[in-house]
């Protein structure tokens, strides 16, 4: 294996293993928003204990993104030292502001929310709640503009030395590309947020306890994820369809595996790419719907990868076009399975449901898995650049350090994160099956920090 | 002028995480032999509970700081420490899963094994660090691009084509050791009470002979193993009160724990880290990284940092950014402020 791969492989592998648990925390952070909102609101004793139960949920969550995380800040020098050199004046920006601006916001009202609850009084208590939310969705958005910038380079100059430097900070924070991407992504966070709490309540009235607990969280996680569901495909993900059309079309034909320029172009349900014979194999095939939902009419030309020098195709066709498949049809299912959930509820039915309870305990993985696959469609998409146009990914990695030592440091990684996973699942299995009740074991009590 | 204010500025992130994030790994390293009940251990556990990810994120921030404002120095430095920069990933992912997680769990040979983990990985990560510090200020074998690759280890010796660790980096790293287990210890005894606090005062005494005997040592051995370090020291002489600060804080810090007064102690010992870093620093200036390999290769300050326009937008935002944080810093301290009180708070 080339030291280029190997670089490729360990960041994909330590940035999809920590994006599982931001995407959660961002997604409940807003979630107990309204938990405590609620509780602040009414004075419930239950919304209070069922915020408490979420906070502690969030905070072993929050453990491991803040672990797997510190690495990642890293990896740019540690792996991608030549693309770092050239580019840190620009993206180095964001990232060092996520830090001065979110994760010092965050981490101190985190550890408010969890361990100063009598230490201050209620209101405080809610709004270091809102705090921990703002927090971790800039945090989300600093991140977003790095990456929006590697996707779609705005507001930079080239010094005599082949630098990047920043021309205008404003164009950097609001690059178009990133504000399409910071609401399609944080709705997904969202979707995942939702569709845990929803789960965890439909385990619960399954299993028939904490009943007054699960239909809170049924109430709550069915409302967002019904709202989430339809933002983000409509019109979050529309207009960012739009948008990676215009401004990377190679990676719209690699997503929609469009080898031929068409008018009118079709779109694709289900098929297999083939790069040899350069068409899909067994396609199912909606006529002119690309078009369509690409320039809003059915005639529109839609560029195709014969258009595109052979050099300057996404790497991994398949991967791609499977991996947004994916993603695009996730999010339909998702749609579909919280209209039924909410129009149950609606008719206060969705706690007897047990089909429909048990479609959404066995869907939360799902979010995950869509999340992940965007991800890999926009980081496959962006193939064969680091910077799109401008750096090739060959340029970009450490050629300090070689293919066995990046090697040895990823099965390192491997071997500790799967230890990680093991541990999360215990942690969070236990939290669950405690459940919001607080249990009264003095041993218990004298155990919070 | 830019190249000045920006050296300073990581200076003062790296100097804020090492006093911060300094006393919760020094509290790892006592909580392996200090403590000897359980309600110890959590009152040690809980004097840094809600602080050690707020105090890490120094460590965070000041590498972004670095990214940006000399971007080659941490390309280089990252890729060429390579090996053991994964090493202190791996310890910082051990370490902070191990403080939050063991009081969710019940079992008590878990619970053993992750205050185990605990420890040792703060232990190791001191090491790392003061060997890290030790390794830029001897220098690495630099290439005429600025790229290197060290290995862990060749002959033990500082000369041009050292390892990571050689005699003067293990001074470095146990000097940090002592540095930080003694800082733990101070933080230690202003936030408990009884026995524990007895004990704890106890082995200030001991660490401080040795932290004072190592502190000498590796004056002494900077200056044998990079004579330049004293450049700038000769050339602007009021400079010598860093070293002066040293001696003083180090004083302090042994006369203040006589008298029984913790805060001021602790405080000393933040002057002492905050002296050495200084003077640490004021030594490269302006170089950023030496070479081994001749001094025409070193990454000094105008070969690494950052376009002009990027360091004015910079330090607009960093500056209002800082002083934000410095806000919440100051804030959740002073909510948790006072001893450990194991029955209030959390849920
Ligand atoms: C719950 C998760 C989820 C769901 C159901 C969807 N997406 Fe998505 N999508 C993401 C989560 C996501 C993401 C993880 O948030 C990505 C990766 C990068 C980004 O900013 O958002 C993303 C990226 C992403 C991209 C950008 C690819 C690139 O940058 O090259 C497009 C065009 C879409 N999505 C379009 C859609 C459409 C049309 C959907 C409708 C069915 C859809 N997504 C559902
Ligand atoms: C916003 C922050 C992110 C930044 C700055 C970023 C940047 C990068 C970089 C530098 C690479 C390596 C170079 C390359 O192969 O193109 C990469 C690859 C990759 N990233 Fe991201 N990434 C981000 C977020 C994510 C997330 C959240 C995921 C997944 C959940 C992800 C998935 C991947 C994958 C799968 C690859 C490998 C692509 C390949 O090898 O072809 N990225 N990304
Ligand atoms: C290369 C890309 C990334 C880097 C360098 C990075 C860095 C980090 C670091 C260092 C932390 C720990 C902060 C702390 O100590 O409090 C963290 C946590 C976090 N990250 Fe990332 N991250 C990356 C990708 C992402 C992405 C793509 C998102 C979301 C869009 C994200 C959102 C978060 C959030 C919300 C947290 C808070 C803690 C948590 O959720 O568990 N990060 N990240």
């Amino acid at each position: 294996m080339t030291a280029e791969l190997i670089h490729r492989l360990h960041f994909a592998f330590t940035i999809t293993f920590h994006y599982l648990f931001p995407q959660l925390t961002m997604g409940l952070a807003l979630l107990i928003v309204v938990l405590k909102s609620v509780a602040l609101k009414t004075g419930s004793e239950q919304w209070d204990r069922a915020a408490r139960f979420w906070g502690r949920i969030f905070g072993i969550n929050f453990v491991f993104g803040v672990v797997t995380g510190i690495p990642m800040e890293f990896e740019f020098g540690t792996n991608w030292a030549r693309f770092s050199q050239l580019s840190g004046g620009v993206i180095g920006q964001p990232l060092a502001m996520e830090g001065v601006f979110s994760f010092f916001l965050e981490s101190a009202f985190l550890g408010l929310f969890l361990y100063g609850e009598k230490r201050i009084s209620k209101l405080m208590h809610w709004f270091s709640a809102v705090m921990v939310f703002v927090g971790s969705w800039i945090s989300g958005f600093f991140i977003i503009v790095t990456d929006a910038w590697m996707q779609h380079p705005v507001a930079y100059d080239r010094l005599p030395n082949g630098q990047f430097e920043v021309l205008s900070f404003w164009h950097l924070l609001l690059n178009p590309w990133g504000l399409h991407q910071y609401a399609h992504n944080m709705t997904g966070a969202v979707v995942t947020g939702s569709f845990v709490m929803g789960a965890v309540g439909a385990f619960y009235l399954l299993e028939g306890r904490m009943v007054d607990y699960a239909r809170i969280f049924l109430k709550v996680g069915v409302i967002a994820g019904l709202v989430a569901s339809v933002l983000i495909i409509f019109p979050t993900g529309d207009l960012h369809g739009k948008y990676v059309a215009r401004n990377q079309p190679a990676a719209m034909a690699g997503m929609e595996g469009l080898f031929k320029t068409e008018d009118g172009a079709g779109m694709v349900l289900i098929g297999q790419p083939n790069e040899e014979t350069g068409q899909i194999d067994n396609p199912i095939v909606v006529n002119d719907a690309l078009s369509f939902l690409i320039y809003g009419t059915t005639k529109a030309e839609v560029k195709g990868l014969d258009q595109i020098p052979r050099d300057q195709w996404p790497t991994a066709l398949p991967l791609l076009f499977y991996a947004y498949h994916i993603m695009a049809g996730l999010g339909t299912w998702f749609v579909l399975l919280m209209i039924v959930s909410a129009f149950l509820l609606w008719r206060q039915r969705l706690y007897q449901s047990r089909w429909v309870l048990w479609a959404l305990l066995l869907s939360f993985p799902l979010p995950y898995i869509a999340n992940t696959a965007g991800w890999m469609t926009a980081e496959l998409g962006r193939q064969p650049w680091l910077i799109y146009g401008l750096m090739r990914t060959n340029e970009g990695y450490s050629n300090t350090v070689s293919a066995s030592n990046g090697l040895f440091t990823l099965l390192g990684f491997m071997g500790l994160y799967s230890l990680l996973g093991l541990l999360f699942t215990v942690l969070i299995y236990r939290e669950i099956s405690n459940g919001p009740e607080p249990k009264v074991i003095p041993a218990k009590a004298a155990n919070a920090k | 002028m830019m190249g000045f204010i920006w050296f300073w500025l990581v200076a003062v992130m790296i100097v804020g995480y090492v006093v911060l994030d300094g006393f919760d790994l020094g509290v790892g390293v006592l909580h392996l032999f200090l403590v000897r009940t359980e309600a110890e251990r959590r009152a040690t556990l809980a004097s840094i509970g809600p602080v050690w990810d707020g105090n890490e994120v120094w460590l965070l921030a000041g590498g972004g700081t670095l990214y940006f404002a000399f971007p080659l120095l941490y390309a280089s430095a990252f890729s060429g420490f390579y090996l053991p920069l994964m090493i202190v990933l791996w310890l910082l992912i051990l370490r902070g899963v191990s403080l939050e997680l063991r009081n969710h769990i019940e079992v008590g040979v878990w619970r053993a094994l992750l205050d185990g983990v605990f420890g040792l990985s703060s232990a190791l990560l001191t090491i790392f660090f003061g060997a890290a510090l030790a390794n830029v200020l001897r220098g690495v074998p630099l290439q005429a691009d600025g790229y290197f690759f060290l290995p862990l280890w060749t002959n033990w010796q500082p000369g041009p084509h050292p390892g990571i660790l050689d005699w003067y980096t293990v001074i470095g790293g146990l000097l940090a050791l002592v540095a930080l287990t003694l800082h733990g210890a101070l933080w230690l005894s202003i936030k408990t009470s009884g026995e524990l606090a007895q004990r704890t005062r106890g082995i200030v005494n001991p660490l401080w002979l040795l932290l004072a005997v190592l502190t000498v040592v590796s004056l002494v051995a900077t200056i044998a193993v990079r004579p330049a370090s004293l450049n700038n020291y000769f050339n602007f002489p009021v400079t010598f009160l860093v070293p002066v600060g040293v001696i003083a804080s180090l004083a302090g810090i042994w006369l203040l724990n006589r008298k029984a007064q913790p805060v001021k102690a602790f405080l000393s010992s933040c002057f002492y880290l905050f002296f050495m870093l200084a003077g640490a620093c004021w030594g490269l200036y302006p170089t950023l990284l030496p070479a081994t390999t001749g001094t025409d290769r070193d990454i000094t300050l105008s070969r690494a940092i950052s376009g002009p326009h990027t360091l004015a937008v910079g330090l607009v935002w960093w500056g209002f950014g800082m002083a934000l944080a410095i806000g919440y810093v100051v804030f959740v301290y002073s909510k948790f402020r006072g001893k450990v009180d194991l029955h209030a708070g959390g849920h």
